[in-house]
């Protein structure tokens, strides 16, 4: 079984973190939720990029739309989380599926660009529609969901195993998916599209699926991404986001899932630790990039698999 | 091909140890005991990377410059100033409070530029009931419709200077009918409506309203919109886009014609040693300039130009009282910051007379009460200066309304106050 070691790697490292949880102090915690979300956003574009070849650069839009859904719906008129979360993830669904029409038609740079300007789109709407999105100063004060559990989910930990859990329930989702014969029929097209088409496959509807599927649970990620900071604001849907979820899937691997978390986690901790110690913490991040496409072109996770 | 086994084993074990440690390294992390005698900890954010490091570094070599002038010392314990980089985004600013209060336990949390970093901070301060200021983050918000508990502001509200700013464009200059043009975002918003309000409250009328995105390069098209007809421009501008403004202004062949007024950023210090004549006779208002003639603005001007290498702006002066102020209220508790409601009480009392921005004292919703200047473009001694013609001691937030009136208006917006007398 070609993905095992991936999935070995991500139970590990999913048991280690719950396991460590507990012992750390709010800072390191409140990290891993953020790297928990953040994994369920690479993990969705790698839908797209690792397994339909199709390089998206506009992913932060579905990711923005269900973190506003979230932010107005939670602020504004108070509503719990069930209702944000479908709200979030009914939004996200259908702006994708409504970008996917546009940008499905395109390949290649063709396609990258296409998605970059229709997650600009998205962008212009936040920071403008200002009586909706409160313009760039954002949405601040999102409460932390109250699900009537026993547990508080205002405190770190909690709210840390909540998002673990929601980001597994991501990850298995997307696992059976990629392994299901949609999903075998999307890496067919990464590989040859012509020939997927001689076969007799809808190339067009596969692509525009996985399209929406990828959008769906970056709206997903969004969604938790509003509870964690309790602030949303255009920052979130802005071009650099959707590039940092590109890099994080390039440096984890392409193609295997576990990978683009590993990438998530890999980004986020330096981000943050690096940045404590030297001011020149970006000249090291650029360096990682650099190491991880001379050395390991096909990412972190990518190095270690068989060659295909 | 499958690599051989032991080989393929191995890399498991390395990668699951290597993510062993990734994980495992925050716990070798240090927490600091919080003991009486051990340093005051000051956690103080600012953009170091990304569009607004340069005036990021005028922050912290604000602070800096303060905290060597007390040698790093108050009230007998030791001063440790903690900088993050916010990357001038929401989300790493959060970050990095949270590490700033959770992990390394600081006693006060300072520093923050962008309105939007401000807002997303103000949440979590109250919630971890942390003694913070805002220096220079001036969204008028923060001390009006949603007065935070635990910050207090050392710098000002947006649109504190425009209020008397259109006070004096009504008693001393001919300008009836203005045409504003200004940045497309809160801080825009809230500039231009704070001169609208005032000035059309006193006969004046804005005419027209001009709205640029962020990310204009060419200002041609907007500046030949703008009537000819008006007495006066109001133009609010912030970095880049004001040296390209500034320039455009005249190029169009406007400079002369149509007097320029601004927004304190339009002719910053930040930006004015880039400019040329352009600049010069563009009137604006702002609570400091550098060439306020007072003993302690000069003696932070020097010392400041002497540490930086470049000429002290609204940002470094502002981060330098910042610290004095933080420092006087560690004094007025007697070095005891852990005792947190006891420093934020100090912190909302502190009055000092003599900062390089003049007197300062502190109103009831936590926003500072202090001179704003009107200062005129000139060139003196060959380098362009904001000189003062003009200065409105005791400046409230709210200028002359009773806080509970000025609150029942809406927050200035790009529709607010609506632009009666356009076209």
């Amino acid at each position: 079984m070609r993905d095992r070691r991936g999935i070995i790697i991500g139970i590990v490292a999913i048991v280690v973190a719950a396991a460590v949880a507990p012992v750390l102090s709010a800072y390191p915690l409140t990290l891993l939720t953020q790297v928990a979300i953040v994994a369920v956003l690479a993990m969705s574009l790698d839908v797209l990029l690792g397994y339909t070849g199709l390089p998206s650069l506009g992913h932060a839009a579905y990711f923005g739309v269900a973190a506003y859904a979230v932010g107005i719906l939670a602020t504004d008129y108070q509503r719990g989380f069930l209702v944000c979360l479908l709200v979030g993830l009914v939004l996200a669904t259908l702006t994708a599926a409504m970008f996917g029409l546009l940008a499905i038609r395109a390949t290649g740079t063709y396609f990258l660009m296409i998605t970059l300007a229709l997650g600009m789109v998205v962008w212009g709407l936040a920071f403008r529609w200002v009586s909706m999105t409160k313009g760039d100063n954002g949405i601040a004060g999102v409460p932390r969901p109250d699900l009537g559990l026993p547990w508080n989910l205002g405190a770190p930990l909690p709210f840390f195993y909540f998002v673990l859990a929601a980001a597994l329930l991501a990850w298995a989702l997307l696992g059976l998916l990629v392994r299901s014969p949609f999903g075998l029929t999307l890496m067919g097209i990464r590989e040859s599209e012509s020939r997927m088409r001689a076969l007799g496959y809808n190339v067009w509807l596969h692509k525009y699926l996985a399209f929406i599927i990828s959008g769906a649970f970056a709206g997903f990620a969004g969604v938790f991404w509003a509870y964690y900071n309790g602030f949303v604001s255009p920052v979130d849907v802005q071009l650099v986001t959707s590039v940092e979820t590109l890099l994080m899937v390039a440096l984890g691997g392409p193609g295997t899932l576990a990978g683009p978390a590993l990438g998530a986690a890999l980004i986020v901790f330096l981000k943050n630790f690096v940045s404590v110690y030297t001011k020149r913490w970006l000249l090291i991040l650029g360096a990682v990039y650099i190491g991880v496409i001379l050395f390991a072109p096909r990412g972190v996770l990518g190095a270690f698999r068989r060659k295909p | 091909m499958p690599l051989p086994k032991r080989e393929s084993l191995m890399r498991t074990r390395i990668l699951a140890s290597l993510m062993l440690l990734a994980f495992a390294l925050p716990l070798g992390m240090p927490a600091a005991p919080a003991a009486q005698g051990a340093p005051i900890k000051i956690g103080f954010l600012a953009p170091l990377t990304g569009p607004f490091a340069q005036i990021g570094k005028d922050m912290v070599n604000g602070t800096e410059l303060f905290l060597d002038e007390i040698k790093r010392e108050v009230g007998g314990r030791k001063i440790e100033l903690i900088v993050e980089d916010t990357e001038g985004q929401p989300a790493t600013a959060l970050n990095k409070s949270r590490k700033l209060v959770e992990q390394d336990k600081v006693h006060v949390l300072t520093g923050g530029l962008l309105a939007n970093v401000g807002y997303a901070l103000q949440p979590f301060i109250d919630g971890a009931q942390i003694p913070a200021t805002y220096p220079v983050i001036a969204a008028d918000d923060i001390t009006q419709r949603k007065p935070a508990k635990w910050i207090v502001r050392t710098g000002w509200a947006t649109s504190q200077p425009m209020h008397p700013f259109a006070d004096w464009a009504l008693k001393t200059t001919k300008y009836r009918k203005v045409v504003t043009i200004g940045m497309d975002y809160a801080f825009g918003y809230e500039t231009v409506g704070g001169f609208q309000r005032v000035f059309e409250e006193g006969g004046g009328q804005i005419v027209q309203k001009i709205w640029t995105p962020l990310n204009t390069n060419d200002f041609a098209p907007f500046l030949s919109q703008i009537r000819r007809d008006a007495d006066a421009v109001l133009a609010l501008f912030v970095g880049r886009l004001a040296l390209q403004f500034v320039k455009q202004y005249q190029e169009a062949g406007l400079q002369g014609k149509l007097p320029l007024l601004g927004g304190g950023t339009t002719t910053d210090e930040s930006v004015l040693p880039q400019m040329g004549d352009e600049a010069l006779g563009i009137v604006t208002a702002l609570h400091y300039s550098q060439a306020i003639d007072t003993p302690a603005n000069q003696k932070f001007a020097r010392a400041f130009e002497a540490k930086a290498g470049k000429i002290s702006s609204y940002y470094s002066e502002a981060t330098y009282t910042n610290m004095r102020w933080i420092t006087d209220a560690i004094k007025a508790v007697g070095g005891k910051v852990e005792d947190r409601p006891a420093l934020l009480a100090a912190l909302r009392k502190v009055d000092i007379k003599d900062t390089a921005r003049g007197p300062l004292s502190v109103d009831a919703y936590g926003n500072p009460v202090q001179t704003i200047y009107i200062r005129k473009v000139e060139r003196v001694g060959g380098r362009l200066q904001n000189t003062v013609i003009a200065t409105y001691p005791g400046v409230s937030q709210f200028w002359k309304s009773k806080p509970e009136d000025y609150l029942k208006q809406p927050l200035y917006a790009r529709e607010y106050p609506p632009c009666k007398y356009c076209q």
